[in-house]
């Protein structure tokens, strides 16, 4: 049976949604039958991945953050995280990583249920988040393996500065590549490289169709919720595959075709019949809560046309793609221009770009309790956006995967007043009355 | 030619026992009545230092400035900068910690959720009440995400400002890390050499890293009798003392620990048997003054702590040769002490150079103390414990903040753990 066949009753998916899991689960699979199949595997992280030069080693992929989220959306990460903090992290840090060593201390189940394996190299990909450097420093007391080291400097004048680019380039030279050689026996073949970083390009091509889409009204996707849920594949193992290249062909028709229709997004609630509110969403959702947060927007009509956690794996949509005839320069650019490596300013361009360029009523920030990288600054960010394009800015605080710091009531709260006041902005810039709060209907499949 | 050549008082005054400097209590009432060797009375030193400490209106730094009409003042935060060519360019650096205890925090805590750590809030409020107006700049190591996202802060809000991030190598291999790092100090020294306006093909960097080479001698020479002698050396006066290296230009407090080595050693203070610890975590956001003391007096002796590493790093006998500013590179890939913000690269145990430090010091146990919400010490922290119970070291750990001031609990705290040292220790 195809997973386009797969359709469970009682919701409504697209067929590309069904694909990304089969897709998904596919690879965990492989994952757990790493052993058996004699597959060499590396943990890396999302921001400032290599998957094409990964792939073209033949290893599997891990990606601890991706595992965090899924035991998060599971229901899983706060038995995990009060697990690390027995063991002596404390509340204070990152619950990804608590995560993920609490996942590791009982077991290293993944999502699927079955045994992730252990690595054989962790890469690290030090791209704009410090505590990944302390992250694989406590993967390496747990695992006997190799760590490989990729600095990427951070764009803290707001673009690549020259000597960027050769210094990533040359930690992948010198680095990367000889010890992915090392694991896997295998020389670097640059040919299967830029065959793999043209399969990605053409993926990325209809990728940032499908983010653009957001720019109709009614949006036909949803780009934060909807962005992490079914468009996101890209950003993990599959970049560089046909895989992803047929997954964001097929992503891209369905999505052309809700524009021709005049469609909203598809939300767990079945399909946005209204759409009240366009936001730009910064910093990363929460996991532990991810379907009642979304029904906080959905349920009032709102839906997020632009997001800046779904650019953590890259920023195609503000031009990037990668280059097969420069391989590593495209890499190395690649990591550097990832969303979490940009300064404070470039960042705020961005959202205020997004705002105006996807006519956005305003925006909200999701500040995580977890995250330094993305959550120091939000507050001076919030103003910044807020004077550059005269648009409100809403502020909640939740957490990436630790169920103690969502407070749903808060959080409904403040959202609610927010669209009460985007509302009463409205009503009052149009001189009509403000229009019932009620929940909107969303159509059920 | 330095930054300080102007400066009346350069290091060698017998009328200023520290090089003329001149913090906000020096100003107002200069030292009492000196030692025949010149050297000034240990409480004048202590006091002098304590009032830099409590300098938080860099009061020291506009005097500074006035005498030194053509030179520029560029701040910066902990862990490392290449202090050097701040100096080789005619710049002052100036170490801003924070504001400890001392400042009520308003517009900084506009900045930033109740999950960071303290000391960018009071960065922020030092540098918005214009207590940073006499700085030409400020610079931002990559020490955690926090610092690396207050240097945008402070390009939005102070636009006018010099601001630099400066990203220091994570490269486990030196050739790649220093060629990068060396890029990116010359393109600060250039920045620096513009506010000055000197031209850097004429600045002698190599007397600079001579200077700070002698800076670290006098250093090591205070933490070692620190270290032997910590009655003669308590842990908050080498702290105080070395704080001030924060705000005095490079050849003031180089005499200025010399003078109080003299002046310690000639004081002659009782031994005491108190339990031997290294303090561990407080590397960036400082531990309050009082916090220190409060250890010492619940019975513990800080012969060993990572405060101010910035004033340890590199050999004390670096040479500029050729090329100083790829000697400085070259310097920091190859020095191999661990620190919170530093990866620790493959074939090296983690906590290993960690464990070595506390036995060379021959510490009876660690004070984990690391400022809450700091991601760098706090992850680090299981580690290090794993490392100590791995070699027999007992430990103790507990947070703060830079403006905490309850200090009952951590004296409870740290007296029990003395105790059970002096009590099972050898068991």
């Amino acid at each position: 049976m195809s997973a386009e066949q797969k359709q469970e009753p009682g919701t409504l998916r697209e067929p590309s949604m069904l694909r990304q899991k089969a897709m998904t689960e596919g690879h965990y699979k492989r994952l757990a039958q790493a052993k058996e199949t004699g597959k060499k595997v590396v943990y890396t992280f999302v921001p400032g991945n290599l998957t094409e030069l990964l792939l073209a080693f033949d290893v599997l992929p891990v990606l601890p953050e991706i595992n965090a989220l899924q035991s998060g959306m599971r229901k899983r990460s706060g038995e995990y995280i009060a697990e690390a903090e027995r063991q002596g992290h404390s509340e204070d840090v990152c619950t990804y990583v608590k995560c993920d060593i609490g996942m590791l201390l009982e077991g290293n189940v993944g999502p699927t249920g079955e045994l992730l394996p252990e690595p054989d190299l962790l890469l690290l990909s030090y791209t704009g988040c410090f505590t990944f450097l302390k992250w694989f420093e406590l993967l390496r007391e747990r695992y006997d393996c190799p760590v490989a080291m990729l600095h990427v400097p951070y764009q803290s004048q707001g673009e690549i500065e020259p000597g960027m680019v050769e210094y990533v380039v040359e930690q992948i030279q010198t680095e990367v590549i000889p010890k992915l050689e090392e694991i896997t026996g295998r020389k670097y073949d640059e040919d299967r490289v830029r065959e793999l970083l043209g399969h990605s390009a053409r993926a990325e091509d209809d990728l940032v169709a499908v983010l653009e889409s957001a720019k109709h009204r009614p949006s036909p996707i949803d780009s934060y919720f909807g962005g992490v849920y079914y468009i996101g594949p890209l950003f993990t193992a599959f970049r560089g595959t046909l895989e992803a290249v047929e997954y964001y062909a097929q992503l891209r028709r369905e999505t052309e075709e809700r524009v021709r229709r005049g469609l909203g997004p598809i939300t767990p609630a079945g399909e946005m019949s209204e759409e009240r509110f366009r936001l730009v969403v910064e910093g990363p959702p929460n996991w532990t809560h991810f379907h009642q947060f979304w029904s906080m927007f959905h349920e009032q009509g709102a839906v997020v046309v632009a997001s800046t956690y779904t650019k953590v794996g890259g920023l195609y949509d503000r031009g990037f793609r990668h280059d097969p005839s420069r391989p590593l320069e495209t890499l190395a650019e690649y990591c550097l221009g990832c969303y979490t490596n940009l300064s404070l300013p470039a960042r705020v361009d961005m959202i205020a770009d997004y705002v105006n360029d996807y006519e956005a009523d305003g925006f909200l920030i999701n500040s995580v309790k977890s995250c330094n990288s993305f959550s120091a600054g939000q507050l001076v960010m919030l103003r910044e956006v807020e004077e550059r394009c005269g648009k409100p800015g809403a502020f909640i605080e939740t957490d990436l995967v630790d169920p103690r710091y969502f407070s749903a009531s808060n959080v409904k709260n403040r959202i609610e007043s927010y669209f009460q006041m985007l509302d009463q902005r409205r009503a009052a810039e149009t001189g009509e009355a403000s229009p019932d709060r009620a929940p909107q209907r969303v159509t059920p499949s | 030619m330095s930054p300080h050549d102007n400066k009346p008082n350069n290091g060698t005054s017998a009328t200023s026992p520290c090089g003329g400097c001149s913090g906000p209590q020096a100003l107002a009432a200069p030292a009492r009545g000196q030692l025949a060797s010149g050297h000034a009375p240990l409480d004048d030193l202590l006091a002098h230092c304590e009032a830099l400490y409590l300098d938080y209106d860099f009061e020291v730094l506009s005097e500074w400035k006035r005498k030194n009409p053509k030179g520029a003042a560029v701040g910066y935060l902990p862990a490392y900068v290449p202090r050097e060519i701040f100096h080789a360019a005619g710049v002052l650096p100036v170490g801003i910690l924070g504001a400890g205890e001392q400042l009520e925090i308003v517009r900084g805590d506009a900045c930033f959720q109740s999950y960071i750590c303290h000391l960018p809030r009071s960065v922020v409020e030092l540098g918005a009440s214009g207590r940073l107006k006499s700085l030409d700049g400020m610079v931002f190591p990559s020490t955690c995400d926090v610092i690396r996202n207050l240097s945008g802060i402070w390009q939005i809000m102070f636009p006018e400002k010099f601001t630099r991030y400066l990203d220091v190598p994570q490269t486990t291999d030196p050739r790649v890390g220093q060629a990068f790092f060396r890029q990116v100090i010359s393109d600060l020294f250039r920045d620096l050499c513009e506010l000055t306006g000197r031209k850097p093909e004429e600045c002698d960097v190599s007397a600079s890293i001579r200077l700070y080479g002698q800076n670290r001698a006098a250093i090591r020479e205070l933490n070692a009798l620190r270290r032997v002698e910590p009655w003669t050396v308590p842990g908050s006066e080498a702290y105080l003392v070395q704080r001030a290296a924060m705000l005095l230009p490079v050849e003031e407090h180089t005499q200025l620990v010399r003078d109080y080595l003299a002046a310690a050693k000639q004081a002659g203070r009782k031994s005491q048997d108190h339990a031997r610890v290294s303090l561990c975590g407080v590397f960036c956001e400082q531990p309050p003054l009082g916090m220190l003391r409060t250890i010492e007096r619940s019975g513990c002796a800080i012969v060993d702590d990572d405060a101010m590493q910035i004033l340890r790093w590199l050999p004390t006998d670096l040479e500029g040769g050729d090329d100083p500013i790829d000697a400085l590179a070259e310097a920091w890939c190859l020095d191999i002490s661990e620190s919170a913000s530093r990866f620790v690269p493959d074939g090296t145990c983690k906590g290993a150079g960690f464990v070595k430090t506390v036995q060379e010091c021959e510490a009876d146990g660690v004070v984990f103390a690391a400022p809450s919400f700091c991601d760098p010490a706090l992850l680090d922290r299981p580690m290090l414990v794993d490392a100590c119970e791995a070699a027999g070291i007992n430990s103790t750990s507990f947070q703060y903040a830079e403006n905490t001031g309850q200090m009952q609990p951590i004296r409870e705290q740290t007296g029990t753990f003395a105790d059970s040292i002096k009590l099972w220790g050898d068991e």
